[in-house]
């Protein structure tokens, strides 16, 4: 049952932490994960993909072929990596930063950060309300889980928010 | 519960380096490197040891070797251009015996290069980087899991044989997270100590039986002189033909002495294979894909895996290429383990090369078509 | 006479390779003498030195000695002192050796305040290779790369050391040898970077290449030019010739050292005592 997840945005997005959570909850279920990410130089802005593979079969080939999910949070991000979804994949956008969504069969729109600004107050935590949603489209792991991965490995202080977070994505998902 | 835990490999070498009782760290920050650098610094005060971040990265390697003539088991880890400034001072502890570990967490270069990208050209210069003569023992681990072996594994040899030892990783391993697990304990090889008493004659750089010499840690009251000067076994430098042919050819002897066993390779795919690939490192995890794929599309094709990049597997090389059609070498760089397949295979079979510098990694395909192209070549 | 340095130095590696007249070891017993004046333990003192006319120094003397690379002597200074704390560090460099190749060393050391001794001998040339200029070599002086004086704009190293964050500054000269010996004593009981300066003569290179005369000459030129800081800090400017140049400690100040520190650091966080 290999899943192969890319998350891209930009520089500061939190795509790679939310990939590295989800490969973390994989991780305490006792499943294989391998976690990549590649960057440009800056530490904000610039492109930023991160991927996930997860699979109960050792990983040897550590980085995706060819995608299930893409999540993309910027219009860049959407066009350029979309491209190698698997014809059944699923494309999952940012709907205010992904204004025009790429012609492909399966897309899914969830107003990610517009979430994080009104649900959780800040959109700093919008990657947690990617991976909520990614976690429920996914169903690759417990709900149980990614919480308590989550928690694991953010602020001891921004727990509360981030849980609030990760359940508001969740639901948006949920709803679709 | 499960111990298992996402983890990185650059956490992974700093997690082995623990274990196998390195204390001293000193670096420098550099992509894709510095996640080694993050994590002693974090690690090492706890266990009582030290971390300095130092000015450049020729004085990180210049404490290192300091702090393990003082007596502590000593590593430091780089990128690119900054293995490029170090290479002196590898020599330097090539040639007055100094135990240490330098990981180079391979980059794209010349130059600076592109240094968040992934390559495997620095095969060559981890052998013959630095001036003038002496053996060199480099490994390359392919997984996040085989990192802390390696890691423990390159403490022990450097330990075993005072020398410099190169954990050569790549960006693929180095910043690669998955699932590991790690043991409780691991076997660690202490300190070699001398033999003798001053008053016994004692001489820090006399050949032990196994040519390696058992140089006392400073304050022990011994006195010893330790030089980058070539010197006989009282560590004073001679100016003569015979010492410092004896000192050249020791050096070189006491790496080649332990020969086959401290030579890693693996085996996939083999039985019945008429062709096969050879790779290391990240690059390895993808051949393995590659075989794995055409072994299902029923071609015989196997996979050697260098985990010893030096001293070279010479021998399992001329064996391997006594017994396939072809050997199809996958590196991330324009040729370079490929010189020394050829080599060590002596023409007894085809050996090609899957060379890829373009920031990117290999991908299973790319290396299948390989295969095929090679077996077409090879059978028309 | 009694001579009780003796036992500093390696009797079997005796004579050493300078040339006559060379000021290096004098400044070489100057070290010894403090090391004895301080009752510093002779198996617990490594000598750490580059390379250089000055760096064979460590071959001659009777302790734990690191002949280092060129220019590298403080890191590896560095990485011996935070490994074994109970050992005491001195270095010996020279002006080519710790201003020009290992500089930024230098400035660093000084800045993380490494509980080392560094004693520079100052022969404001490079020596063993035949006399090139180095960064310490004075403006209009010849050198066999500065044949025809030397435009470059030295150094004042002690200068250097006090604004880079050394907490004992000193110089003094070959001439000297006694109130040298009290400033690398000085550096000895400092617990922190401490730098002295040792101005030798090298009549070989230097001295000949500037027409100094003969090894006397250049002591007594020492003589006539060091000025102690006392006298130098009332001393009229128009005095303050070219030639002329204070000896003395500039700077003796406290500030808790690297290696404290760091064994502060691992206490806080409870970390095993190393």
């Amino acid at each position: 049952m290999r899943k192969q997840l890319r998350l891209s945005g930009s520089g500061g997005q939190g795509v790679i932490t939310a990939a590295i959570i989800f490969a973390e909850a994989a991780v305490a279920e006792g499943k294989e994960a391998a976690q990549s990410q590649s960057y440009g130089p800056e530490a904000r802005g610039g492109a930023s993909k991160a991927e996930v593979i997860i699979d109960d079969a050792p990983i040897y080939h550590p980085h995706v072929e060819q995608p299930d999910i893409v999540l993309a949070m910027t219009q860049k991000a959407a066009d350029k990596y979309y491209t190698d979804l698997k014809p059944d994949g699923l494309l999952v956008l940012d709907t205010d930063l992904v204004p025009e969504p790429p012609d492909f069969p399966n897309v899914i729109r969830i107003p990610i950060t517009k979430l994080a600004v009104e649900q959780v107050g800040k959109s700093l935590f919008a990657n947690i309300v990617a991976l909520g949603a990614i976690a429920h489209l996914t169903g690759l792991v417990n709900f149980e889980t990614v919480k308590e991965s989550v928690a694991h490995r953010v602020p001891p202080h921004t727990v509360e928010q981030n849980m609030k977070a990760l359940q508001t994505g969740w639901d948006a998902a949920a709803k679709k | 519960m499960s111990k298992a835990r996402l983890m990185q490999g650059n956490e992974a070498c700093a997690e082995g380096a623990i274990a196998a009782g390195v204390r001293f760290f000193a670096g420098y920050p550099i992509t894709p490197s510095t996640e080694i650098a993050e994590t002693m610094a974090k690690l090492l005060p706890q266990y009582g040891g030290k971390f300095i971040q130092m000015e450049d990265e020729i004085g990180s390697m210049g404490a290192i070797l300091g702090a393990s003539l003082a007596g502590l088991k000593s590593m430091d880890a780089t990128s690119g251009p900054g293995f490029s400034l170090k290479q002196e001072l590898i020599g330097y502890a090539a040639c007055a015996e100094i135990p240490c570990v330098l990981v180079n967490v391979q980059r794209v270069g010349p130059s600076t290069g592109q240094p968040t990208a992934p390559s495997q050209a620095d095969v060559m210069q981890v052998r013959w980087g630095t001036h003038g003569d002496h053996p060199m023992i480099a490994l390359a681990p392919w997984s996040v899991r085989e990192t802390y072996d390696a890691t423990v594994m390159a403490v022990n040899y450097s330990e075993r044989f005072r020398t410099p030892v190169i954990l050569l990783m790549d960006e693929i391993i180095g910043h690669l997270r998955e699932k590991v697990e790690l043991p409780d304990s691991v076997e660690v090889y202490e300190r070699r100590k001398p033999k003798k008493t001053r008053a016994e004659g004692y001489e820090p750089y006399e050949p032990d039986e196994d040519l390696v010499p058992n140089v006392a840690d400073f304050g022990k009251g011994y006195h010893i002189h330790v030089t980058g000067l070539l010197h006989d076994a009282t560590g004073f430098p001679v100016g003569s033909p015979k010492v410092t042919e004896e000192s050249i050819r020791r050096l070189h002897e006491k790496i080649a002495r332990a020969g086959d066993e401290i030579i890693h390779t693996e085996e996939y795919f083999m039985e019945d294979a008429e062709y096969a690939v050879v790779a290391f490192g990240g690059t390895a995890r993808t051949a393995y894909e590659a075989v794995r794929n055409a072994r299902e599309a029923g071609k015989k094709v196997g996979l050697l895996r260098l985990m010893t990049i030096w001293p070279f597997a010479d021998k399992v090389i001329e064996q391997l290429a006594a017994k396939v059609k072809g050997i199809l070498v996958a590196e991330l760089n324009y040729g370079q383990v490929v010189h020394e397949v050829r080599r060590a295979a002596q023409g007894k079979c085809l050996v090609e090369l899957c060379g890829k510098y373009n920031m990117k990694s290999f991908e299973p395909k790319e290396i299948e078509a390989a295969i095929d192209e090679m077996c077409a070549r090879r059978d028309a | 006479m009694e001579r009780s340095y003796e036992k500093y130095f390696r009797q079997n590696r005796l004579p050493h390779l300078w040339c006559p007249g060379c000021g290096n070891g004098i400044v070489m017993k100057a070290i010894v003498q403090a090391i004895e004046k301080e009752g510093l333990n002779q198996d617990n003192t490594v000598i750490v030195s580059g390379i250089g006319c000055s760096s064979r120094a460590s071959g001659y003397m009777d302790f734990d000695t690191l002949h280092t690379a060129h220019g590298r002597a403080i890191p590896f200074a560095t990485g011996v002192k935070l490994a074994n704390p109970e050992l005491n560090v001195i270095v010996i460099t020279g002006d080519g050796d710790c201003t020009a190749i290992g500089g930024n060393h230098f400035i660093h050391g000084c800045r993380r305040n490494v509980d080392l001794t560094v004693v520079l001998f100052d022969n404001n040339i490079y020596g063993m290779t035949g006399g090139q200029a180095s960064p310490m070599t004075p403006t209009g002086k010849k050198a066999t790369t500065a044949p025809y004086g030397s435009v470059d704009r030295p150094f004042n190293a002690c200068d250097l050391a006090g604004a880079a964050g050394a907490t004992y500054v000193a110089r003094s000269t070959a001439f000297h040898v006694k109130h040298l010996t009290d400033m690398i004593s000085g550096g000895i009981r400092n617990k922190g970077f401490s730098f002295i300066e040792a101005v030798v003569q090298c009549p070989t290179a230097y001295g000949r290449k500037n027409k100094m005369g003969s090894p006397a000459d250049m002591l007594a030129w020492m003589r006539d030019n060091a000025v102690m800081k006392a006298a130098w800090d009332k001393m009229p400017e128009e005095q303050k010739t070219s030639e002329k140049f204070p000896i003395g400690v500039f700077l003796d100040s406290s500030y808790e050292d690297y290696g404290n520190a760091y064994e502060g650091l691992i206490q806080r966080i409870g970390g095993k005592k190393s």
